[in-house]
């Protein structure tokens, strides 16, 4: 009897339950796009402590450390447990390749701390602070060695900390400019699909001429246009906004289509009889019948926008130094001779792909979640 | 349908006529031009010009005109005499430019199309038909991994790994010996042998795009009315599914026909210059980047049509391919 009642209440809650709940539940029902959930989660957490978790800053490198192999953590000592620890690296040039040859001296072991000072940043660009997660100290008066996790770059910085402070500008971009194409996308492709006629014709060819000029002239007349020297922020905001007028095409042929099918629909037909402003057909009547189309589309758009900065910087067409993402980290290995003697560089492309794929996979789940009912 | 392809020819023309013009807007709007680019390359090796010799230059190559005079001038040389202008860089008319490297850009557009097609439909037809086997489970982790990898990355990583293994980065379709002989019989496997990374390379995201939609049509069509029928009716499996899903499936294969076309031309211009290609898209690169205007409009201008005749071509294949379309449209 009790089994009987539970299941009627667990049918009741389903029919009483709003489209929003439906979809949320057959999202956590999806393994791989929960677990890419988290992954991002992660991922947004530590570009927002970037500058905390980063043992270095970006003006904190030291040409010692030109193209330095990855440190290596050591735990034991003469088969002694004594925990975390580096030692210094020193290099000898090969004569034949002009290679740096690393070698590490094992006489004074520098032991692994937390919250190092270290030089001062601003937490989320306001919090003043100097304290890194981890790092290493000084023993006397001596500079004490530098962890470098994924080696160094051609500067001698540390690429761990450029991969964390770079994602600050990689993680973000997408998402800023999948904001604005979706403003464009939505008030274009709407009214294209609701009004139809001339305006639908006129913005339909507008989007046909777009779409059929590859990108990279746009990239190349759009990028050229910003200024050489402009600071960090104002290049990033001219850098989203060129990725996201190029963008903004798919995303309106996508509400038009909605636009086109739902307009004829017995309802929105009533409410128009009924005296209904277009404004308030739009968005109360027809906007949210497709809203979860919409953030589907959306976030399988922002996998191709990563791809997309990422190939600009590739190209020196996106961001330049002195900021860095994924892409401006990735341009170190545009020539396979550096590749092949610091392979440590293809590290920022595990990044790349990671979220490429955690964004690929959480959309995948979504579209099966947003239509619940099916 | 004949009345429906004479009205999309008609649309064709002023469609182009507008692309044309957007392009040599987009490619005239970074500042400078060629003379500008040029003076300053030679005055880094030691030339010297005075303001009279870079006038002059410009009106040799005829860029002291507004770009719209250009523009005009240069519509009309095409339209009349089918002359697309001179090549400043290579002191050459643009279309022997161009010329130079169609055949091999076609060659290699046309493997890398082929590919693509012959790998990804049985996989996608595989996939969806065996959906949650291993098999499945592995190709679409593939083709997931395929779609994450920005291609010319994705080049970086297999000369990397072709480098450690054979000491050689395979960088470019021709070794040392061929560009000085040419391809002959004996060393077309050497040929072969190069083209393996590019055409994994260039093909990996379109065939992990297709596997998916095919793999993703496929499963819909298996619930559908029409096959639940034609099963119950006690039809064989393999003509239920290769005579009749096969047609629902392929249609959006059909739609992306158009891009298909237009890569053949000058795709992937990225991964191109990182294999050191000889083939169209880095000669586009380079020639925007110099403002050679007149080759890299042309070059656009071709792609751009091949664009519009793919869409056409791929809307007839369409309609070809889906009777409901062609009924839709006489209606």
């Amino acid at each position: 009897m009790s089994l009987f009642k539970k299941k009627e209440k667990s049918e009741e809650s389903y029919y009483l339950a709003s489209q929003w709940t439906l979809i949320r539940k057959k999202l956590m029902a999806h393994k791989l796009a929960v677990t890419s959930m988290i992954v991002l989660g992660i991922l947004y957490t530590t570009a927002l402590f970037a500058n905390f978790l980063a043992p270095y800053g970006l003006e904190d490198f030291s040409s010692d450390y030109k193209n330095a192999t990855p440190t290596a953590i050591h735990w034991m000592k003469e088969g002694a447990f004594v925990g975390p620890h580096v030692y210094k690296m020193s290099y000898t040039m090969n004569k034949e390749t002009f290679k740096r040859e690393w070698e590490e001296d094992t006489s004074v072991m520098y032991p692994l701390k937390f919250f190092v000072k270290r030089k001062p940043y601003r937490l989320f660009g306001i919090i003043p602070s100097d304290v890194h997660l981890f790092g290493t100290e000084a023993i006397g008066d001596e500079e004490p060695p530098r962890i470098l996790l994924f080696g160094g770059d051609n500067l001698g910085n540390d690429l761990f900390s450029r991969v964390l402070i770079g994602s600050q500008i990689s993680l973000t971009i997408p998402f800023v400019g999948t904001l604005i194409s979706f403003v464009l996308g939505v008030f274009l492709g709407g009214i294209s699909g609701y009004f139809g006629g001339m305006v639908d014709n006129v913005i339909q060819r507008v989007i046909e001429v777009l779409s059929a000029l590859p990108t990279i002239p746009l990239w190349m007349a759009l990028s050229a246009a910003i200024p050489p020297d402009i600071p960090v922020a104002q290049m990033y905001l001219m850098i989203t906004m060129i990725i996201s007028l190029i963008s903004w095409t798919g995303l309106a042929r996508v509400v038009r289509g909605q636009f086109y099918a739902l307009k004829n629909e017995d309802y929105i037909v009533a409410a128009r009889i009924a005296g209904v402003s277009n404004m308030k057909i739009i968005l109360k009547h027809m906007v949210p019948g497709f809203m979860s189309y919409l953030i589907v589309n959306l976030t399988l758009g922002i996998p191709n926008m990563i791809i997309g900065e990422t190939s600009m910087s590739f190209l020196g067409l996106g961001m330049r130094s002195p900021a860095t993402s994924w892409g401006v980290l990735l341009k170190e290995t545009q020539d396979i001779n550096s590749v092949a003697q610091y392979p440590w560089r293809l590290i920022p492309l595990i990044a790349v792909i990671v979220t490429v794929l955690a964004f690929n996979f959480l959309g995948d789940g979504m579209r099966d979640a947003a239509d619940p009912y099916k | 349908m004949l009345k429906y392809t004479i009205k999309r020819i008609f649309l064709f023309i002023p469609t182009v006529l507008i692309i044309s013009f957007v392009i040599f807007f987009i490619i005239q709007l970074p500042e400078g031009d060629f003379v500008s680019s040029y003076v300053a390359r030679m005055q880094a090796e030691g030339e010297v010009f005075t303001a009279q010799d870079v006038a002059d230059l410009r009106t040799q190559y005829g860029i002291d005109q507004p770009w719209l005079v250009q523009y005009f001038n240069w519509m009309e040389k095409i339209i009349t005499k089918g002359d697309f202008g001179y090549s400043f860089a290579y002191a050459r008319p643009v279309w022997s430019v161009i010329m130079d490297r169609l055949v091999l850009t076609i060659i290699v557009s046309l493997t890398i199309l082929i590919f693509t097609y012959l790998v990804s439909i049985p996989i996608g037809l595989y996939s969806a038909l065996h959906q949650y086997s291993v098999g499945d489970y592995f190709f679409t982790a593939l083709g997931f991994l395929g779609m994450a990898t920005p291609n010319f990355l994705l080049a970086i990583i297999l000369m990397y790994v072709s480098f450690k293994w054979t000491g050689d980065p395979l960088l470019g379709l021709f070794s040392t010996e061929m560009l000085q002989e040419g391809v002959h019989l004996y060393n077309f496997g050497e040929f072969l042998q190069r083209m393996i990374i590019p055409t994994i390379v260039i093909g990996t995201a379109g065939t992990a795009g297709i596997i998916r939609t095919v793999r993703g049509q496929m499963l819909d069509e298996q619930t559908k009315q029409y096959t639940l029928t034609a099963r119950a009716k006690g039809l064989p499996e393999y003509v239920i599914v290769y005579k009749y899903c096969l047609r629902a499936v392929l249609n959006p294969v059909a739609s992306g026909l158009a891009k298909a076309l237009s890569n053949i031309f000058s795709g992937s211009t990225i991964s191109a210059i990182v294999m050191n290609l000889s083939i169209q898209g880095p000669v586009l690169y380079a020639a925007l980047k110099s403002q050679d205007m007149y080759l890299a409009g042309t070059i656009l201008l071709v792609q751009a049509v091949l664009v519009v005749i793919g869409t056409l071509l791929s809307d007839l294949a369409l309609a070809w391919l889906d009777p409901r379309i062609r009924f839709d449209r006489k209606g």
